[in-house]
Formats: structure tokens, C-alpha cells, sequence
């Protein structure tokens, strides 16, 4: 019997009531969570956000979630296989699914725009 | 939906190594700039995941000279290098090692001060200079963002993502893309563009870089106008690291490693074999990458692969204090994998590092479209067939420095303020569309899947043209516009970008690989297994309306002699 992993991702800010989307993912032992991530985007779903750009050598720390009420990176927590809740960092505004707004404030599009350098036009 | 719109003098895509390099140099010589990234400033790409060596003829463990940098450059590549890019690298390389230096990267030192050298694959000597085992990327990064943070004249805008550079009258004159915070369409009004994006690495399943390194750059310069060149040329790194699974460590860790310690490369019969194929390892570990790849992957072939479908690497022979003393706190990062290197082996496979073709530059960076510059990784023809251990962060470094420097004397030189960016330059990026039908995430994954199988380091005209119709049949899938509407970090969509990406790139290097009817350096051709001298020479790529022209150009000036 092939064993597998249960992900239970909140895709809202806005705590217990926020909308949650279950997802069954194979299991192999060693695996780290962000792999049962993946795997839901290629597989399951693709519209379940979830940032990271170096995939497993935890370099680029995008991938902070909260993972069984912890706070981890999905790269390095392991997989198991059982129910898994994750959900999207309390302290930082949120932007979707597991994804919230770390970019350092002014480095952030509406600090270049208030900086002289741009402006934002409204579309009529 | 509100369209932010910037300006600037010059708009340096990409915040590795050579995108800092550059920001600080424009800034220097008085330029304003933009610093955008797909990602996290100074986090996103191959960088900051650097571990080991940086190769540079600073002389300071033997004597060295750059000649002698260059001469082992040009042997790694195969006859196709582009000298006047690789001498730049050589000769130049020393004074921006120094400048990070003295920036206070902290390069590892010998007991009496001088700055430490370590001896890599391919060279002759000890050349390579580095932080620690595992962290020079860091290092570098850090240090960079350091000095760009300090430098007023440079706005950083992360989470930007560039789907088009704007042309007009054929002059690069900016960008547009979106914000992946919110969604809003985003134009760049500049008077001269900086690609330093990085390669291509994530066209293939297993990659030892960013998810961010599809190849923006060279479908960007391709849409642009501007010439590829060398696209055929992908190197993969031989000892990649492939079972049992790792997590929190980078695939390429063991390489250091490996040279330190002589860790021994075993087949299924727990024999040596990289001598098998023409090389003369003996205790120190000095193949150069094309032929340790070769290897590997012939024992594969030939059946005498490790389970997982690659070598073993064994570190079985060395003793545990010895093991402990090299590895430091590694070792612990290792058991808690389940990996006990006194006890087992693991198991080491090829993985895509990293590309040696690119955006076609002359020595000043300038590509073949006024007004856009190119530098770092992103670029082609420095490396030929293939890349010399430790020369990619010295080519960032010294790239993106004479980039910088190039693009803010075309920006002073374009007059008074930047030509504004026409509305129509946004329509793919405010498409609204029905949600998708496909997955693209799925897509992305079966195109990796094809590439690896008939792109990779082995090649036959017969794997090359499947891979060509498989591409053809993605990107029937793709369709025209993305799926949905601009959001907040919408994946989806993103994926439907990154896709439109990685099938333009992907269908460039099949194409490039089925023009190279022989095998060189790290393009191998199961039916044209040997190297032929009528092939010296770069195919080039460039985009005429949909279709994909290539072409061919001499190389120039192959030996030190020709360019003395």
C-alpha cells in the first residue's frame, strides 16, 4: 500500500474562517514539505500559491510558512505522512494562499513610485 | 487597474552578482537606476547558491599570471571561446576579487595573510579563492547588497516581473512587466537596459539552481531583436547529488568535498571508472566537468549505474575524525538526512548548472540592439563548449562592472529623459481571459521531463526532433494570452509567463544542438561522437517575426598567442 500525505492549506488571512483546500500527495520518506507543495501545483493544482526560487538548498528563505502551527521553511520540514495543516505567516500581510509580502519595504513597487523615480496612473 | 510607470537611466534586470555589479557601476559613473528582480534583491538567482570557488590569477598561494587563467579557460572550452570575452574575464578578474576584498567579503586566508587559493578541476594551479566550503554565494551576495543598499542613485524593486523589453526604432528604450505583489502592470522608461538574469538551468527536471532561471534573458533579447549565441551548450555539473533524498542542502555540496578529501566515484560494482573514459584521475580529483558527466552517464548507459539511476560516492575509506574535521557541522546536516558517509555511500548523478550560451556581447557587453547590454551568466561565448570550475562568479563580477560602465555612457549619451513606453507594450501583461483550462505548472514539469530525456548531455538526431515536436505540442497548450486576470501573486499565471519563457528557450537549444553535427565539450552526440574542426564555430539564434534563424559566426582568435 502505497502511503500517502494529507496537506490542509489555508488560502486566506483570515484565521479559522479562512477557505482551506485539502490535498492528498504521495509519500516518500525524506521528502520536505514544499515537495508535497509542488506536487499539488503540477499535479492537483496549479492555482495554490506558494513562494520559493532554490527549491531545497534553503538559500533564498522565501518559503516561510507556518506547518503544524510552527513557523518552518516548506523546504526543510519534513513531509509525513498524516494530515498536515499549513497556513500563511500571522505577522505579514497577506498577498495569497501560503504567500505573504516579505520584500523588504522599500524595496517594494510603491517605494520606487514614491521615490521620484515613477508615478502611478490610474486607468481610466 | 492602475499602471505604475518608472524611469530611469539604466534598468538592470536581474540582482545576482552581475546585476549588483552593474547597478553599482551605472551608479558610479552618475547614472540613475532601477534594480529590478523577479524575486527577493540580491536573493533570487545562481549567486547567492554559489558554494566553492571563484577562479582569479591573483598569484597570492603560487605564482600565476593571467595568461595562465586564460590558456585554461580556453583548453575547458574547446576551442570555442570567444577570447576577447574569456581575457577579459582573466585579465580583469583579479581587480574586482580585490575590490570584494576590500568591500569585506572576507576570502579565506593562509596563516600568514595572504589570501587563500584552492586547486579545482581543470586548472593548473591553485587559483580558486573562496569564503567558506559551502558559503561563498552568501558571502558575495551580501557583500554586494551591502554596497547597494549604501548607493542612493540605485532604486531596488523586487517582485517585478519583466515579460518585454520595449524597442523602439530599434533602440531598447525600457520595459514592461507586472508587480507580483498585486498584479498592476509596471513600464520602465530607460535609456539603456541591463539583462543579467542568469541562465537556463530550470528547463531541465533536475537543476542545482533557482526556480527564477528558465532563461528570461535570452527569450527577452530574442524578442528584442538581439542575437543568441553557443545556446546549444548546457553544462551539467557531474556529481549532483541524487539519493537518498537531501533536504537543506544544495545537490552540488560533495564537489568541494570531493577535492578535498579525494571522495572515490564507484559503478554498480563498486569500481572506480572515470579512467575508463580516457582521463588519468589518480587520488586528486581533477576531470573536468564535459568528461565526468560523460563518464558517469556511460556507466549508466552500460548498466553498471547505482539504483537511483547514477554513481555512488564514497567516502567510506577516510576516517571519521577526518570526515568530522572537513565537514564541520555539515556532518549533522547530513544524519539528520539518514546519511552516515563512515557507513554509506550516496548516490551522485549529473544535474543542470549551468548554460555557457547566451546573449551574443562584444568585450564592452553590447548586444546586437543598441541601448541593450548583457552581463553574468545571461551572456555567451566566454565559456565555449564548456565552462571552467570557478569561472562563473568572476565573470559576474567583471561582466557586470564593464556592463554598468557601458550602459551609463549610452545613457548619457541618449539626451535628456527616456522615450516613454507606448501603451500597447502592456497588453499581455493586462490580458483578462478565462481561468485556465490547463495546468501550466504540469506543463512546465512534462517540458523539464522532455529536456532532460532528449536535450540533455547525451543528444541523437532522432531524441533532438522528439524533443521538437514535444516542445511544438506544448506550446499549442500554451495558447496566446495567460489565463485569468492580473492578481496578487497570482502562480497560475506567473506559470503561463515562465512557460511562454522556457518553450522559446527550450525550442533555441534543440535547435542549436541538432545544427552541431559532431560532439564538443559539454554537447555530446551519440551519432556523431567525435569532435569535428569544421565545427568550429558559434551558431547563433535570432527571432524574425515567430520564426528562429540561425546562423553561424568564425571563432575569433583561439590561442593567447592570436590575441597577444
Amino acid at each position: 500500500m502505497r502511503e500517502t500525505a494529507t496537506l490542509i492549506v489555508r488560502r486566506g488571512p483570515g484565521g479559522a474562517d479562512a477557505p482551506t483546500s485539502s490535498y492528498e500527495v504521495p509519500y516518500t520518506p525524506g521528502q520536505s514539505v514544499l515537495d508535497g507543495l509542488r506536487f499539488v501545483r503540477a499535479h492537483l493544482d496549479a492555482t495554490l500559491s506558494v513562494r520559493h526560487s532554490c527549491v531545497n538548498a534553503n538559500t533564498c528563505k522565501e518559503c516561510m510558512i507556518i506547518v503544524d502551527g510552527k513557523v518552518d521553511y516548506a523546504c526543510t520540514a519534513r513531509l509525513e505522512p498524516r494530515e498536515m495543516v499549513l497556513e500563511p505567516l500571522g505577522n505579514k500581510a497577506h498577498l495569497k494562499d501560503l504567500v505573504t509580502e516579505i520584500t523588504p519595504p522599500d524595496e517594494r513597487l510603491e517605494h520606487a513610485a514614491k521615490s521620484g523615480v515613477g508615478k502611478v496612473v490610474a486607468e481610466g | 487597474m492602475d499602471v505604475v510607470e518608472l524611469k530611469t537611466d539604466v534598468l538592470v534586470i536581474g540582482s545576482g552578482a552581475a546585476g549588483m555589479m552593474a547597478a553599482l557601476e551605472a551608479a558610479k559613473d552618475g547614472a540613475s537606476v532601477i534594480l529590478a528582480d523577479r524575486s527577493l534583491i540580491s536573493r533570487s538567482g545562481a549567486t547567492i547558491m554559489a558554494q566553492m570557488t571563484v577562479a582569479v590569477a591573483l598569484g597570492s598561494q603560487t605564482p600565476d599570471h593571467w595568461e595562465h587563467h586564460l590558456a585554461d579557460t580556453l583548453a575547458a572550452g574547446r576551442d570555442l571561446c570567444d577570447v576577447s570575452l574569456s581575457r577579459l574575464v582573466c585579465e580583469e578578474g583579479p581587480r574586482d576579487i580585490l575590490q570584494l576584498d576590500e568591500w569585506k567579503v572576507g576570502w579565506a586566508r593562509n596563516p600568514d595573510g595572504s589570501i587563500r587559493q584552492a586547486h579545482a578541476p581543470g586548472h593548473d594551479r591553485p587559483r580558486c579563492v573562496y569564503v567558506d566550503f559551502l558559503s561563498t554565494g552568501p558571502a558575495v551576495a551580501k557583500t554586494l547588497r551591502t554596497r547597494v543598499v549604501r548607493q542612493k542613485e540605485v532604486v531596488r524593486v523586487g517582485d517585478l516581473y519583466v515579460t518585454d523589453i520595449v524597442v523602439r526604432d530599434g533602440v531598447a528604450t525600457g520595459a514592461v512587466g507586472f508587480s507580483l505583489a498585486d498584479g498592476r502592470p509596471v513600464t520602465v522608461a530607460a535609456k539603456a537596459v541591463v539583462i543579467a538574469t542568469g541562465g537556463l538551468t530550470r528547463l531541465y527536471q533536475r537543476n542545482s539552481a533557482s526556480a527564477n532561471m528558465g532563461g528570461d534573458g535570452y527569450a527577452l533579447a530574442l524578442r528584442a531583436g538581439a542575437a543568441l549565441t553557443d545556446m546549444e551548450f548546457v553544462q551539467f555539473f557531474p556529481i549532483g547529488h541524487l539519493a537518498p533524498r537531501l533536504v537543506g542542502m544544495d545537490p552540488i555540496m560533495w564537489d568541494p568535498f570531493r577535492y578535498k578529501l579525494g571522495g572515490r566515484l564507484l559503478n554498480a560494482e563498486m569500481r572506480e571508472f572515470v579512467n575508463d573514459y580516457g582521463n588519468e584521475e589518480a587520488g586528486t580529483y581533477n576531470v573536468t566537468r564535459d568528461r565526468a558527466t560523460f563518464a558517469i552517464l556511460s556507466e549508466v548507459k552500460a548498466g553498471r549505474g547505482s539504483p537511483a539511476g547514477g554513481a555512488f560516492l564514497s567516502f567510506q575509506h577516510i576516517p571519521e575524525d577526518e570526515l568530522r574535521g572537513a565537514f564541520g557541522p555539515v556532518i549533522d546536516k547530513l544524519a539528520a538526512n539518514g546519511i552516515d558517509l563512515t557507513q554509506m555511500p550516496v548516490e551522485v548523478a549529473p544535474i543542470a548548472h549551468y548554460h555557457m550560451g547566451g546573449v551574443k556581447v562584444d568585450a564592452a557587453m553590447r548586444s546586437t540592439v543598441p541601448g541593450l547590454f548583457s552581463a553574468g551568466e545571461a551572456n555567451g561565448g566566454s565559456n565555449g563548449a564548456n565552462r571552467l570550475s570557478g569561472n562563473a562568479i568572476t565573470e559576474a563580477f567583471v561582466f557586470g562592472r564593464t556592463a554598468g560602465c557601458s550602459a551609463a555612457a549610452f545613457a548619457r549619451e541618449a539626451g535628456a529623459a527616456p522615450a516613454e513606453v507606448p501603451p500597447a507594450a502592456l497588453d499581455l501583461v493586462r490580458a483578462e481571459t478565462p481561468k485556465a483550462g490547463e495546468n501550466h505548472a504540469g506543463l512546465i514539469a512534462e517540458l523539464q521531463a522532455l529536456m532532460a530525456a532528449d536535450v540533455g548531455p547525451f543528444r541523437t538526431e532522432e531524441g533532438l526532433a522528439r524533443a521538437l515536436a514535444g516542445i511544438a505540442a506544448l506550446k499549442a497548450r500554451l495558447g496566446d494570452l495567460p489565463p485569468a486576470a492580473p492578481g496578487p501573486y497570482d502562480m497560475a499565471r506567473l506559470d503561463w509567463f515562465d512557460l511562454r519563457t522556457m518553450l522559446l528557450v527550450a525550442e533555441v537549444v534543440t535547435r542549436s544542438a541538432i545544427a552541431r553535427k559532431e560532439s564538443r565539450g559539454a554537447h555530446q552526440r551519440d551519432d556523431f561522437p567525435a569532435m569535428d574542426p569544421a565545427f568550429v564555430l558559434h551558431h547563433t539564434v535570432r527571432l524574425e517575426g515567430d520564426r528562429l534563424v540561425l546562423g553561424r559566426t568564425p571563432v575569433e582568435g583561439r590561442t593567447i598567442k592570436e590575441v597577444a
